[in-house]
């Protein structure tokens, strides 16, 4: 799966390569701090454009899911798998470059910087990073360059953000800022699209179009999508398979009808009689 | 009004507080011994200037225009430069390089030798401007890398007979590879941990420079290091070695002493333009918004695979290799090095340039570069209060702006609709 720039700039978002089989697979992950047992034992098996949502109760250990996967946490114990490549315990940014990239629960964005830069700097791995060339504006580096100004260019017309290129990403609308956040992520070519609550503080409307917009992510860029969400009717409309944890333990894998009518998931969500 | 009235009157006591023991106290020898001679008229003078400004402040504020909250907000977004289409940039930018050039002959040699130094301060802030303004490192102990090169080409000169010329790159390298060096166990810090660190680092620096008697000279430092040449051709009255011709039998003109005062300037200029350059030019690069990108969000670029480490290595190595081709040209202009010459107070200056130019604006940083080292000069009669002036200037910079002078402007793109 390495790409080369310059050969799949055009391509790259009208021709998916939608690879088979398994794309992550997370086995026995366990995470400790301290005495605090925040995820244990979860198993999950993400398949090539799959989306999978992840659910569970504020606490329930999602999120730490999420860094550990992403990099940002060394997990305690469990594997970590890529396509069958071994990723477990990688750098954050190492597991990025495998392509494997995430959003946060609150927007982290490039805040001083114009939405066009926040996705130029995306590209940071696939840009020519020559040094001699950049100062000396060689054609080569000319050509690095407007290719990658063309590809933000292409993501924010994706997104319904073209007029917003050159506007601080921190004055945006809020709405604005989540596309953009996925827009980022979506031009470093991901393999695994981690999405860590899209749907927080959007409106009814924007979350329609949320919906579509991850599917439309998976059909036609081929990206798998590993999904954290509470909004249920985002979850069981997109999500063709979901994982409930509690309390950092995994209690139900399945399809949306699946996990509708689990007892044990009813109960976490419920309470008890 | 009552209010008014209330703030007026506890800022006389404040007032009253702070004045006292700078103004209203003085100690007066009277023989063998000192007595305390209280001067009341001038606290009270003070008193009743700091009441009646704070009295009418609403009042002045109504005047300018800027009451309330909405006054306030403009004020954030501050002055700015008129836009100029890119033709007009170039030519202006071209017209003043040119009347920098040409300038030196024309005025006198003090005032070119003030001008030399600000451009070595430019060079420095613009070298600083890349690790704390691009990069957001705070660096407490930039001078230690400008005295790194100023004491390679000293130490080059005095163990091993080397010019300037062959020991400015190796000045830089040298400072470069301190930067790398200490940036590699200390990048792991973060802001106030990594100031503090950096404070250390500036401080041994200084101490080695001490205490390393055999090498540098300790505090006496090296001296009678030579100027640079010109192409290989000597400005000095006879040459140093038998039979070599000196710059001004090569011209043939009379020799003169301003003659090594403009060239110097011209040199120092030339140093500070190509770092204007290529700090202007890599601001614009892959490496300068990852530079920009780590200050605003050092998670975020970590999860788009950005290296945190490499990155901020690289601001952190560019900006003392800077310092380091300062600190070569430093030692070059004084003929002398010796570690007084690089003490916090310098690290302190070079940042106040920084920050009062607005960080990561280059422009600013010149502007601040040029009115830190003019001012002073200008100023001699108050040479005393120097300090105090300078943290005035700082604390009504704050209050009034904290962007910076001219704060940084982003670059936009054109984009087709």
């Amino acid at each position: 799966m390495s790409t080369t720039p310059n050969t799949q700039v055009k391509s790259t978002p009208h021709s998916p390569v939608i690879p088979h089989g398994t794309m992550l697979e997370v086995q026995d992950l366990t995470m400790r701090f301290g005495g605090l047992l925040a995820v244990d034992g979860v198993s999950l098996t993400l398949r090539a454009g799959e989306i999978f949502a992840i659910i569970g109760p504020n606490g329930a250990g999602k999120t730490t899911v999420f860094n550990c996967v992403s990099g940002f946490y060394k997990p305690s114990s469990g594997r970590i798998e890529l396509q069958g490549e071994n990723i477990t315990g990688l750098s954050s940014h190492a597991v990025a470059g495998h392509g494997v990239v995430r959003t946060f629960q609150n927007v982290r964005l490039f805040k001083g910087m114009t939405a066009l830069e926040n996705l130029l700097v995306a590209q940071h791995r696939q840009i020519n990073r020559s040094w001699l060339a950049g100062l000396f504006k060689t054609p080569a580096y000319r050509r690095a360059e407007e290719q990658g100004i063309e590809r933000a260019l292409f993501w924010l017309d994706y997104m319904g953000l073209r007029g917003m290129a050159n506007r601080e990403a921190g004055k945006l609308p809020y709405g604005y800022q989540r596309l953009l956040e996925i827009a980022r992520c979506m031009i470093t070519r991901p393999r695994v699209l981690m999405l860590d609550e899209p749907a927080a503080g959007l409106n009814p409307q924007e979350k329609v179009e949320l919906q579509g917009l991850i599917e439309r992510l998976r059909t036609e860029q081929g990206v798998s999508v590993l999904l954290i969400e509470h909004d249920m009717s985002l979850v069981m409309g997109v999500s063709e398979r979901i994982l409930v944890m509690e309390h950092g333990k995994p209690i139900a894998t399945g399809t949306p009808e699946a996990i509708r009518s689990d007892e044990r998931v009813i109960k976490a969500y419920l309470g008890e009689e | 009004m009552r209010d008014t009235l209330r703030n007026a009157m506890l800022a006389a006591v404040m007032t009253a507080v702070v004045v006292t023991p700078i103004f209203g106290l003085r100690l007066e020898r009277a023989g063998i011994e000192t007595v305390l001679e209280p001067h009341w008229s001038r606290v009270l003078w003070a008193c009743a200037l700091v009441f009646a400004v704070q009295l009418l402040r609403p009042w002045i504020a109504r005047l300018f225009g800027r009451s309330g909250h909405a006054g306030r907000e403009r004020q954030a977004s501050g002055w700015r430069l008129p836009e100029l289409s890119p033709v007009q940039r170039q030519g202006l930018i071209v017209l003043l390089i040119a009347l920098a050039m040409v300038w030196p002959f024309m005025a006198g040699r003090n005032a070119v030798d003030i001008a030399t130094l600000a451009a070595i301060y430019i060079m420095l802030g613009l070298g600083l401007n890349i690790v704390v303004g691009f990069a957001g490192l705070l660096d407490l102990g930039f001078v230690g890398f400008y005295a790194v090169g100023a004491y390679t080409y000293a130490m080059l000169f005095h163990w091993a007979g080397w010019g300037f010329w062959q020991a400015l790159p190796v000045a830089g390298a040298a400072a470069a590879l301190f930067g790398f060096v200490l940036g590699f166990p200390v990048l792991r810090l973060r802001g106030d941990y990594l100031a503090i660190v950096t404070l250390g680092f500036g401080e041994i620096i200084r101490l080695l420079l001490i205490n390393l008697t055999d090498w540098t000279g300790g505090p006496d430092g090296i001296s009678s290091i030579p100027k640079p040449t010109v192409f290989g051709l000597e400005m000095a009255r006879d040459a140093s070695v038998e039979g070599a011709t000196t710059f001004h039998q090569w011209l043939g003109l009379e020799f003169q002493t301003v003659h090594m005062v403009i060239f110097l300037y011209l040199m120092a200029l030339s140093l500070a333009l190509i770092t204007l350059w290529i700090s202007n030019r890599l601001i614009r690069m892959p490496i300068g918004r990852a530079w920009e990108a780590l200050r605003e969000d050092e998670i975020a670029c970590r999860s788009l695979g950005l290296n945190p480490m490499r990155i901020k290595l690289s601001a952190f190595t560019l900006g003392a290799m800077f310092a380091g081709f300062g600190g070569a040209f430093f030692a070059a202009r004084q003929g002398i090095v010796s570690p007084e010459s690089f003490t916090f107070i310098e690290s302190a200056l070079i940042l106040a340039i920084v920050v009062l130019g607005g960080m990561g604006s280059q422009l600013g940083v010149i502007i601040a570069a040029v009115l830190i080292t003019v001012l002073p000069e200008l100023a001699r009669e108050f040479a005393e209060y120097r300090m105090l002036m300078f943290g005035l200037v700082m604390i009504l910079m704050m209050v009034w702006r904290p962007q910076g002078l001219l704060p940084m402007k982003r670059h936009h793109v054109e984009v087709p609709a």
